[in-house]
Parts: C-alpha cells; sequence; structure tokens
C-alpha cells in the first residue's frame, strides 16, 4: 500500500506549472527593483500634500495619546536607496545600513524643522510634524512631497521629557520595513526582517528614563513596502506610559 | 549477531521513514489563492488566481478543470439561495506602484462546466481604488451574515487597509450609498466568517510567492459586529497590526495563506488555504485542507492525522480500544514495592507483540475498550490507503500494530477485527478531528446500509457503530503515542 501511493508523488512531480499566473503580491519576483519604475497613475498625480497624514508641530504642550504612542517627530526626507526585496533586512545588512554616516553627526544631532543636510547628490530638509494617529505615515511623508517612496531610509527624531526618573521602562516599536532605536545614544531595539508595523512588534529591553529630557532617535529602511512605525513606552508591568511630555527641542 | 542488527537497523530505518510523513492532498492539487471551496452538482470546487480552478469528486483528488473567465486573482465562492457568487480581483496587486485595482462580482447558476446551465453572468464592478488612497483593491472574500441576510465583501492587501463595503444579496452588485470601511492592516487575503455571536476576520500576514522561504501566516481578529473593531486575543486592533495565528508553516508545508472556511455539520469544519511551497511535491504551491478547531472562542487549524501507531482513547471514560483477548501477564517483573533499592535499577522492556499473539484467536476477533496498559493487543498502525478520500482526508486503514489484523465495521452495525486487511469498504476508516480536538471515526460503509454511522462507546467497555452526536463524549475518540 505504502510503494503505491508514494509513487504517486514522484508522477506530480513532474508536472509543470504552467498557466497559473502568480503575482508578486507583497514581495517582488527576483529582477524587479522598484524606484525608477514609472507608475502612470502616481506620476500625473501632481497636487499633493503630506496632508491630513501630517501637520506641522506645534511648540504647544503634547504628551502621548491615549495608548501611549508618540505622535511628534522630526523626520527626514528619505534618503534615495536601491533596495530590490526586503528579504535582505538582517540584522547585520541592518546595521552596515545605520552605521553609515550620512550626514555630520547623525547620531547626536537635533535639527531645527526646515535645516538640510546634503546626503550624497540629495539636498534632504527635516520636518518637525506631528500624526493624528497613532503611527507616522513614512509613506505618505515621502509620498507628500514628491520624494522617492520606496527602497528609501528615513531618520527620526523625538525627545521625551520625563518627570521623574523611571526605571524597568520598554520601548515598544512597530516598523515597515526594517528600522534600528536609539534611546539617549545608546542601540534599544532592532527590527530585522521584512516587516510590517505591528503595534508593540519589538520591545527593548528593561531601560531606565531620564528626569528630564530623553531623545528617542530611530531609522527604517524599505524596499517595496509602505513604511511606517508606531513607537510608545512600556512600563513594567507592559502599560504605556502616558505622564510624559514630547518637544523637538 | 551483526545480521541481526542490521536486519533491525533497517527495519528501524524504515519505522522512522514511514511514521509521521503528512498526508496532502492528491492528484494535482497545484493552485495559488484558492477561493473558498464551494460543492456544486455532488463535486468540489475552487478557483484560484489566474483563471481556472481545482474540482474535486471526493475533496480528496483534486485535478484541474474548473472554469472562471475574468483572470485577475484571488477569487471567492458564496452560494446564496440556488446560485453561486463568484468574486475576484482584476488585478494581482501591485508593488513600488500600480495599486489601482478593481473587485468584480458574477453569478453562475452551477460551477460545473459540463452542465447546461454552466454560463456566467456578466462580471460587475463591486469596489476600486484609485491608485493613489489607502487602499490596493484585490483579494476579495464574502460573508452572508446569517443573523440578517446582509452580504458583505472584504478585501485589500498591505497598501494601506483592508476595507469592507456591502453588496445586495440579490443582485450581488454595491449596495447604493454604501462606504467603504477601514477593518485592518498589514494583511491581504481577508476572510469574514462568523460563528456564535462573533464576526471573525482572518487576513493572511507574512511574505507570499517566495517558495520556501514564504513567511505566509493566517491570523484572526474578532468583533461583536460586522463593521469592527477586531481585535485580537490580546486586546489588539488588527488596525494596528493584532491577529492571533490560526496557521502557519510546519510538516514540510510552508507559507499557509488564502482562509476558506466549511462546515460540514456535526462538529466538524475544514480549513482551506494553500501552501506556498510543499517540499514534498518539489517545492509547489498546492491546496490545503485541515481540520478547523475551535478554542475559546478562536479559530486555529488542526493537524490531518499523520501515519502512526496510536492508542485510540475513547472520551468517554478514556479507556482504549482493544482486540478482545485474555490479557496477558507480563511475567519475570518484580512487585514495584519492597525490594532491595540498593540493587542497580535497569530497564524492564515493554510487553512485545511476539510475547502475546500466539495466544490470540487466528480468526475473527471482536472488539473492547479497556484499561490502556501500552499492551500490544491496544496499540493500532493507522496508515492511509492510496485512492478514494473525502474532504481533506484518506481513508485509513487501521491494523493492530505489527499485524496486518484490520478493523472492520459489520453489516449489523458492529465491530470486529479480521486476520488480513483486504482493503475492502468497510475496513476503510474516515477520520476527522472535530473543532473541539477530539476525532470522530466512521467506517467508509456499513455493509448493506445507508446509514452513516461512526465509532462510539455505548458502554465504557464497549465499542459500536451509531450515529454520530457532537454532544456526547461517547462519540469522540483521541489518537495518543505512549
Amino acid at each position: 500500500m505504502k510503494i503505491k501511493f508514494k509513487a504517486l508523488l514522484p508522477a506530480v512531480g513532474f508536472i509543470i506549472l504552467t498557466g497559473l499566473n502568480v503575482h508578486g503580491q507583497s514581495a517582488p519576483p527576483p529582477g524587479r527593483p522598484p524606484g525608477p519604475r514609472i507608475d502612470p497613475i502616481t506620476e500625473h498625480d501632481s497636487v499633493r500634500s503630506i496632508a491630513p497624514f501630517f501637520t506641522p508641530a506645534t511648540a504647544a504642550k503634547k504628551t502621548p495619546n491615549a495608548e501611549g504612542f508618540i505622535q511628534r517627530w522630526l523626520l527626514l526626507e528619505p534618503i534615495n536607496k536601491s533596495i530590490r526585496s526586503n528579504i535582505v533586512f538582517t540584522d547585520d545588512y541592518l546595521k552596515k545600513e545605520f552605521e553609515t554616516d550620512y550626514f555630520p553627526n547623525q547620531f547626536t544631532v537635533i535639527p531645527k524643522d526646515g535645516e538640510k543636510v546634503k546626503v550624497g547628490e540629495q539636498e534632504l530638509a527635516w520636518h518637525a510634524l506631528e500624526s493624528p494617529t497613532f503611527n507616522m505615515k513614512l509613506f505618505r511623508f515621502a509620498y507628500g512631497l514628491k520624494k522617492q517612496t520606496y527602497a528609501v531610509l528615513f531618520w527620526a527624531i523625538t525627545i521625551v521629557n520625563s518627570p521623574l526618573e523611571m526605571k524597568n521602562v520598554r520601548l515598544a516599536v512597530g516598523s515597515n520595513g526594517g528600522s534600528m532605536w536609539w534611546v539617549n545614544g545608546k542601540e534599544a531595539v532592532i527590527l530585522d526582517g521584512d516587516r510590517r508595523m505591528v503595534m508593540d512588534d519589538c520591545v527593548s529591553t528593561r531601560l531606565t528614563l531620564n528626569k528630564g529630557k530623553n531623545i528617542i532617535r530611530g531609522a527604517v529602511i524599505n524596499g517595496p513596502g509602505l513604511s511606517d512605525f508606531c513607537v510608545r513606552l512600556l512600563d513594567e508591568k507592559g502599560e504605556p506610559i502616558k505622564d510624559l511630555t514630547i518637544s523637538l527641542q | 549477531m551483526k545480521l541481526i542488527i542490521k536486519v533491525l537497523g533497517t527495519i528501524a530505518f524504515f519505522s522512522l521513514w514511514s511514521i509521521g510523513i503528512v498526508i496532502a492532498q492528491v492528484g494535482k492539487p497545484f493552485i495559488h489563492d484558492p477561493s473558498t471551496i464551494a460543492e456544486s452538482d455532488g463535486k468540489y470546487y475552487t478557483f484560484g488566481t489566474g483563471g481556472g480552478g481545482l474540482i474535486s469528486e471526493d475533496g480528496w483528488t483534486w485535478n484541474s478543470g474548473a472554469v472562471r473567465p475574468g483572470g485577475g486573482a484571488a477569487p471567492d465562492i458564496l452560494k446564496i439561495s440556488d446560485r453561486y457568487l463568484v468574486v475576484y480581483g482584476a488585478t494581482g496587486g501591485g508593488l513600488a506602484g500600480g495599486h489601482n485595482g478593481k473587485i468584480l462580482t458574477m453569478w453562475n447558476k452551477t460551477l460545473d462546466p459540463k452542465s447546461p446551465d454552466f454560463k456566467y453572468s456578466e462580471a460587475v464592478v463591486v469596489a476600486s481604488s484609485d491608485g493613489i488612497e489607502d487602499n490596493d483593491s484585490i483579494d476579495p472574500s464574502l460573508l452572508l451574515d446569517p443573523t440578517d441576510g446582509k452580504l458583505w465583501l472584504t478585501y485589500g492587501t498591505y497598501f494601506g487597509y483592508i476595507r469592507l463595503v456591502e453588496l445586495d444579496p440579490k443582485t450581488g452588485k454595491r449596495m447604493e450609498g454604501n462606504k467603504a470601511l477601514n477593518i485592518a492592516i498589514d494583511c491581504e487575503a481577508s476572510d469574514l466568517i462568523y460563528r456564535d455571536g462573533w464576526y471573525y476576520l482572518l487576513g493572511t500576514h507574512g511574505t507570499c510567492c517566495d517558495g520556501p522561504n514564504s513567511t505566509y501566516n493566517i491570523v484572526v481578529g474578532r468583533s461583536r459586529k460586522v463593521t469592527g473593531p477586531y481585535v485580537d486575543n490580546i486586546g489588539r486592533e488588527m488596525l494596528k497590526g493584532g491577529g492571533k495565528l490560526v496557521v502557519a508553516a510546519g510538516d514540510r508545508l510552508i507559507g499557509p495563506g488564502h482562509f476558506g472556511r466549511t462546515v460540514l455539520g456535526d462538529g466538524v469544519e475544514k480549513m482551506s488555504c494553500h501552501y506556498e511551497a510543499d517540499l514534498d511535491q518539489g517545492g509547489r504551491s498546492v491546496l490545503g485542507i485541515r481540520p478547523l478547531l475551535w478554542k475559546n472562542g478562536w479559530p486555529v487549524a488542526g493537524d490531518n492525522l499523520k501515519e502512526g501507531t496510536y492508542e485510540i482513547e475513547s472520551e468517554r471514560r478514556g479507556y482504549a480500544l482493544q482486540i478482545d483477548v485474555d490479557f496477558t501477564r507480563m511475567a519475570g517483573v518484580a512487585r514495584g514495592f519492597n525490594r532491595n533499592n540498593d540493587e542497580p535499577v535497569k530497564p524492564v522492556p515493554s510487553q512485545e507483540l511476539t510475547d502475546v499473539v500466539k495466544t490470540w484467536p487466528t480468526g475473527n476477533i471482536g472488539l473492547t475498550i479497556g484499561d490502556y496498559m501500552f499492551r500490544p493487543h491496544q496499540k493500532w498502525t493507522i496508515t492511509p490507503v492510496a485512492g478514494a478520500g473525502y474532504l481533506g482526508g484518506p481513508y485509513y486503514k487501521i491494523v493492530i500494530a505489527g499485524t496486518d489484523r484490520a478493523l472492520s465495521a459489520t453489516a449489523d452495525g458492529e465491530l470486529i477485527t479480521v486476520p488480513t486487511f483486504t482493503g475492502a469498504a468497510e475496513q476503510l476508516w474516515r477520520i476527522d478531528q472535530s473543532t473541539d480536538g477530539t476525532y470522530r471515526i466512521m467506517p467508509k460503509v456499513v455493509p448493506n446500509s445507508k446509514e452513516q454511522l461512526a465509532l462510539v462507546s455505548s458502554g465504557d467497555s464497549t465499542p459500536t457503530l451509531a450515529r454520530y452526536d457532537m454532544n456526547s463524549d461517547n462519540s469522540k475518540w483521541n489518537f495518543r503515542v505512549h
């Protein structure tokens, strides 16, 4: 019985898969680089804006939202890359990408809104922004500014002001695609692989928030994906920390 | 001595090789993005990306032959009263651009291309995306709400949101004035189902189309209202990427995606999907059908029964199915207590078949259910039999381990074991995992009867064949390896 049954499998193995039109719904078939490809519809979408996905940041007091998400960030216009597929986003790849010096003082700078940096041939501006939702839709940021939307690297900075020192805090991040996050200059969490943005996807080890300013810096890299991130801080019980103010200076 | 070792080694090698091999659908079950399985004119159908699809007479052997015009991708099928509504996406989804999609519906009285009634109505667009908005209209799925008769469509992929719109169940067209509602992110191949006061939104996460490196997996969130919010087991919204796992890779099957549910009744449900790569079938994309279990209000994929040697444990009292032979005591082993504990402690071999088989009758032997003591008369080797099957599984032969003595149904609705398996229909067993994780075991045929009977404990120690009752532990069994 066993022999007869198993003879079916090699027979089946000889069948050639023709006529099935398999579309790459989320991973490109090899040899299809994004970026320079012309999309006729978006090519003609000339009236663009980053609204309603972003509004300019104000100086008004801002706390994390009801679920603890941080909605006020400095975002750098995307650095153009050439990335065919997100399957390359191993830890090693990400570390190499993010530890490259793209612009001076990239791990310490706190820029002002509108400040420019030169990255290779590109002149990129920092934007001080707020999002009305829990997440920062980087794709819409790039699209609204008529920048490259796929195969891109974004830098993000925010400052979390804490009324007292808090121990055993965790940075909880979701991002599309790979990303790395630093708190007060130290690496806190890395999100590798071809990820989509899921809240509380990856979480740092226990950190201490200083009384006063704490700088959170992030880098997000993506190939053919819908770039996005969401960040919040969790206390030792796993509850979102909301007794903070968010500023950009 | 060496020869014995070689022979034993070879037997051991083949035993290891044969145990644990998972059974997949047979025939040519090659498909991508299959629709929910539908029954039409006594056969099963599923449509796939590109057009066409698979047909099966019994639900086990699948071959190409289903017909669906329109091309495009990821169709779904829903039977509404006496006809079928078929929905599909005109595109396969954009990557790095090209997110303008269209979802279309069309009707047919039958899915059988050979039927004189086989004729699709003209396809109409029911949802679309303009290439810029936060949605890419692909991967549609249909739900007819059993509580109020409304017809819902979900669609979308990783670019932006999964959306929900309402259709008219009489026409298959979009309801006038209905606006699309965002209900999830981070997934595609969504599927909406209803059970016991909850709406469940299934979505496929991860990467498709990357062969054995596809990370495709299926997750679920639920809501009391069809409009959401859909929330997972830790209270996280699917609009924020939440979802509880239903099925992922395992057993040499990689990348399950495109969930569909088939309710067979009597507490038995199946889920269908494709696997991006079945390593046993050249890494091809194949149709997958598995049991669907419900645990604490959450759906989770069960496993198809692997061939192996098992105790068949009654859920009634927990006794084991066994052949009705005299119990043979294990001899030469001291009682367990009042021994000199300073003596070396050495393992004692279990009772072997050779120790007892000569004491058994050689003709037919009846069955009882009794205390499990991992004795030879209580261990059953279950293997699939090539040929016919049913939705999601092959027929199995069930023999006493190490012998060819096979479990068989009798004409008077009782059980017997025959000394040699002949492949007769009453010696073939259908094994379905129920939604609660236990199993229903049914003979393919009860001789001279049209009744559908199942293995049932009519007494703690007495098995019989009787009507399956999903609400009674008497009807339920577990397969245990111990």
